[in-house]
């Protein structure tokens, strides 16, 4: 039998045993967000023709939270591994690169599923949300945590500091997730920036999650599952090279 | 049948270190095999090529006759290790570390064996225990348990007993010995000699990355020739014989002598210059001995 089941189950526990800190705290800054921003902009914002601002600014947070756990998650834990050299407990068993990536990827998924579940939880009694097609919530909520899963594998795979993780995080994927549209809807900004904008793979992630709950969104779904899919399809091929060339892991 | 581990010409280099230059071993199945030598020898590097965590940059290398690079997977079901590093993961009890490293090797129901390993670790009143809480020898003993947990034909253990107390280091050996004679091969690598000369049936010495000694222990101490007489005298040493000291402390000066004719001699000398024996033994050469002397000629 595969071992790959017991390195999921293992990745799963591991932030599970730690919930306060890898779901309770994420899920307090998303209703901090709402709670602030809904009270500050609701009333004064409306997108898509009729849909109001914190109903809007739900799902960008809800899929906010689950992009940056999901990098979180692998990203952390394979780090920690590195540094403390518990790593080694992964890399002499019979696992293959492929199963090694299947695992950190999905446990990834789970953490950004249970965290974005969470926030939209806790946000339904103060908002009143549609949920139109429930499908491409799950869609793209898969890919999008799929995404960060395995850029989260690459950064932990890669760095060789705590400090350099925290660098990737904040340098690329905070601003990539703040100018996504998780706040705002694209068609209000001026048209360079909404042009720039098409070029920033989480603009698709969001936007196309956002039209499940509200059947409307700034591209066609189909359109941004397309290239949610094409980027999760080439980072994870980076991810897999690097697994199996051994990088930085096996020298 | 094929050998337990099989390694032929191993080079592995990191930037502008030759850690491994041309390694050939071959070691039968069942033997208790030891890895002996100075600390940048290349013995954790030849461990870590058998184990795929460091990647030979040529030469081959087999556990039980499986390639650790082309069938990975069988070398690796194979191979137990102990690493040297005190590693842990802080997230989990005993019982949780030891049952998710079984479920890598595919193995679901493997409480039994856990309980055993556990057992004969002295582990079992600690089952529950999360890693963090525990001291340095019984985190040792975890490790232990996990590179046994599935139960492999070929155990190595890259200085097992470095930091360990007495009781832990005779408990180990016992178990070792024992699976041993259940037909496990075991390969120790240690800086305890006397733990090697006594546990190890032969035994390969590393310098510089190359083999410089293979044989049975007991050869390599016979190869030995030399032997030390310890004398405490009640006056000087003679001028004649301070050509021949090796070593001592107040009042006890040790020879090093080739024969047993050379003690006569010196006893002579001694009478001759009027000085009095308190105290004599003669030292037989242990591994020791044998270490220093290949590691001086090689």
């Amino acid at each position: 039998m595969s071992g790959f089941p017991t390195l999921l189950y293992k990745e799963v526990l591991r932030f599970w045993k730690v919930s306060t800190q890898t779901i309770g705290a994420p899920v307090l800054t998303a209703a901090l967000f709402l709670f602030i921003f809904g009270h500050a902009l609701e009333g004064r914002v409306r997108v898509f023709g009729s849909v109001p601002y914190t109903a809007f600014l739900v799902p960008g947070l809800v899929m906010m939270a689950l992009l940056q756990n999901a990098f979180a998650n692998s990203s952390s834990s394979l780090i920690q591994s590195k540094i403390t050299g518990n790593i080694i407990f992964v890399l002499l068993p019979p696992l293959s690169y492929a199963e090694f990536f299947a695992a950190y990827v999905l446990a990834a998924v789970v953490r950004g599923m249970v965290v974005g579940a969470a926030v939209m939880l806790i946000t339904l009694p103060f908002v009143d949300m549609e949920f139109r097609h429930p499908h491409w919530i799950l869609v793209f909520a898969f890919c999008g945590s799929a995404v960060l899963g395995a850029l989260g594998m690459m950064a932990g795979i890669w760095a060789e500091k705590i400090d350099q993780v925290a660098s990737f995080q904040n340098f690329l994927i905070m601003p990539l997730t703040f100018l996504s549209g998780v706040f705002y809807s694209i068609h209000s900004l001026p048209a360079f920036w909404q042009g720039l904008s098409h070029f920033n793979p989480f603009f698709y992630m969001i936007d196309g999650f956002r039209y499940g709950f509200f059947g409307a969104s700034d591209v066609d779904p189909l359109r941004s599952l397309a290239v949610v899919a094409a980027f999760l399809s080439v980072v994870s091929a980076l991810t897999l090279a690097l697994l199996r060339r051994g990088y930085k892991l096996r020298h | 049948m094929p050998a337990a581990i099989e390694i032929r010409d191993v080079h592995k280099r990191f930037g502008e270190l030759q850690a491994l230059s041309g390694i050939d071993l071959e070691i039968p199945e069942g033997e208790f095999f030891g890895l002996l030598g100075p600390n940048g020898a290349g013995k954790t590097t030849l461990i870590s090529v058998l184990a795929g965590l460091v990647r030979a940059d040529r030469g081959t290398a087999r556990v039980m006759g499986h390639d650790v690079r082309a069938d990975y997977r069988g070398a690796r079901r194979a191979l137990g290790v102990v690493p040297q590093e005190l590693v842990f993961d802080p997230f989990f009890t005993v019982r949780e570390t030891l049952h998710i490293q079984s479920g890598y090797f595919g193995l679901r129901d493997n409480r039994a064996w856990i309980d055993e390993v556990m057992h004969n670790l002295d582990l079992a009143s600690k089952a529950d225990v999360n890693m963090r809480a525990l001291s340095g020898g019984m985190k040792r003993r975890v490790l232990v348990a996990q590179a046994l947990v599935h139960k492999p034909p070929v155990i190595v253990l890259d200085e097992p007993t470095a930091g360990v107390d007495v009781e832990l280091r005779q408990a180990l050996w016992r178990f070792i010995r024992r699976l041993n004679q259940d037909g496990h091969t075991i390969v120790l690598t240690t800086h305890y000699l006397e733990e090697a000369e006594n546990l190890c049936a032969r035994i390969a010495m590393l310098k510089q990355g190359r083999v410089v000694a293979l044989d049975s222990t007991a050869n390599l101490v016979k190869r030995v020739h030399h032997l030390l007489l310890r004398l405490r005298l009640a006056g000087a040493l003679p001028e004649e014989l301070r050509v021949l000291e090796h070593g001592g402390t107040d009042g006890t000066h040790v020879l090093r002598l080739r024969s047993y004719e050379d003690v006569e001699s010196a006893l002579s000398s001694v009478r001759r210059a009027g000085s009095r024996i308190e105290e004599m033994e003669l030292v037989q050469p242990d591994l020791e001995d044998a270490f220093v002397d290949v590691m001086r000629r090689s």
